[in-house]
């Protein structure tokens, strides 16, 4: 095993104060256009304003993470965009319910 | 080497027909699926999964694994295959089609029966699976800090092991430490994008992005929900009653706190923008919670009892009807 140092590195928080655009949010999860948009109707994901063209949509950074998952499910679990989208809803439901059980135990 | 049993991890019988590992396969990939369970060894128990299924859902492969006999326990050391065990079965398809990346995740089990290269597709988590691609996968790890370090910034050294693929065409582990910067103001669950650290392109292409996933580690006396923290203060009855200025520690530091005359247990105060920072802050709540020493003293007692004989007006569980 090989073992190197490297140099501090900073990154970039993925919230809500950053926007990315729909290419770059292809680019970070190696999905053509097509498959994204086909997220987007589904609801995994959702431009901050869809009333203006699609070469113009901006993303919450949180975006990436959906659509990484939705990808995941889809392929180990052979769910489609759909089944995706609902168990990526359910899941965020169980989250929320957890964190409010955490804070009143 | 360790012998798995396959049917064990799926969890049917030997004779079981194809649909039956088919469904069990399903069931349990949903039960384990990292991105579903909250079993910390849900990574694990998936990818044993995966590896069974590769075995058991094709019947050349399954008819090879069943050759070895039923002799081997699961997890039973010494395992070497007989030089000649695969001898007259042919792998077709899902055989020895080479998955482009080469870093599988298989067992030294699975690849001394089937080769490294073995798996047509591969359903492990975050396993590779860009086709023709040359652009890296993009890698997850999590980092876990402290609520302190929310509110300060903090710098983390992080050792990652991943699979590449080595000269020789085989994958092997390697280990690199990463100093990274955690911002001020990260919430629990983020994730911080760090662009060109996960794995390296093929035939030149860009690497992927690492994403790290911000964890608290739990505290012993604060707790977070998004940006708000929140923390448990105990006070006197004399401090309820009375009122008084008091410290309150928070991660940022302690600050003065005014708890007004006649408050009760379980009075809930906000300190505006003392949660973690950002933009707008989180807010930092602080729940009070009257506290009597363990051992009253003779003293307080029979002020306690002057206190009984001349407020007995007061009734508390008025609301309760009794």
């Amino acid at each position: 095993m090989e073992n190197e140092e490297i140099r501090v590195l900073s990154g970039i928080v993925m919230d809500d104060n950053q926007a990315i655009s729909l290419a770059e949010l292809c680019r970070c999860c190696s999905l053509p256009a097509e498959q994204v948009v086909t997220m987007i109707e589904n609801g995994i994901v959702e431009p901050i304003e869809s009333r203006i063209t699609i070469s113009h949509w901006q993303f919450r950074g949180e975006s990436v993470l959906r659509i990484q998952t939705a990808i995941r499910l889809k392929r180990d679990l052979g769910v489609n965009t759909a089944g995706a989208a609902l168990a990526l809803e359910l899941l965020d439901e169980v989250k929320a319910l957890r964190q409010q059980l955490s804070i009143r135990i | 080497m360790e012998y798995k049993d396959y049917y064990q991890i799926l969890g049917v019988a030997k004779d079981a027909p194809q649909e039956e590992i088919k469904r069990a396969y399903r069931k349990l990939a949903r039960k384990y699926h990292p991105d579903v369970s909250k079993e910390k060894d849900s990574e694990e128990r998936f990818k044993e999964l995966g590896e069974a299924n590769e075995v058991l859902k094709d019947p050349e492969k399954r008819a090879a694994y069943d050759q070895l006999g039923s002799n081997w326990k699961a997890g039973q050391e010494g395992f070497q295959p007989p030089p000649d065990w695969d001898a007259g079965f042919e792998f077709h398809g899902g055989g020895y089609t080479n998955d482009q990346s080469g870093a599988t995740d298989y067992s030294d089990f699975f690849e001394q029966l089937f080769g490294h290269n073995a798996a047509g597709y591969s359903s492990s988590f975050g396993s590779k699976h860009s086709g023709y691609r040359a652009v890296g996968e993009n890698s997850h790890a999590k980092v876990f800090i402290d609520i302190e370090d929310a509110y300060l910034g903090a710098s983390r050294s992080l050792t990652l092991r991943s699979t590449i693929v080595g000269e020789d065409g085989r994958p092997q582990l390697k280990e690199r430490t990463l100093n990274v910067k955690i911002p001020k103001g990260v919430k629990q669950g983020q994730n911080i994008r760090l662009k060109g650290q996960g794995s390296p392109g093929n035939g030149g292409g860009e690497a992927g992005d690492l994403y790290l996933e911000i964890e608290f580690n739990p505290h012993t006396i604060y707790q977070v929900n998004g940006q708000d923290v929140s923390l448990e203060l105990p006070i006197t009855t004399w401090e309820a009653a009375l009122g008084n200025k008091v410290q309150v520690p928070t991660p940022a530091g302690k600050v003065d706190l005014k708890i007004p005359a006649g408050t009760s247990s379980g009075k809930r105060m906000r300190l505006k923008g003392r949660g973690i920072p950002g933009k707008p802050p989180g807010d930092f709540y602080i729940t009070l919670a009257i506290v009597l020493p363990d051992k009253l003293g003779d003293k307080e007692i029979s002020l306690y009892k002057t206190l009984q004989q001349e407020t007995s007006s007061f009734n508390p569980r008025v609301k309760l009807g009794v």
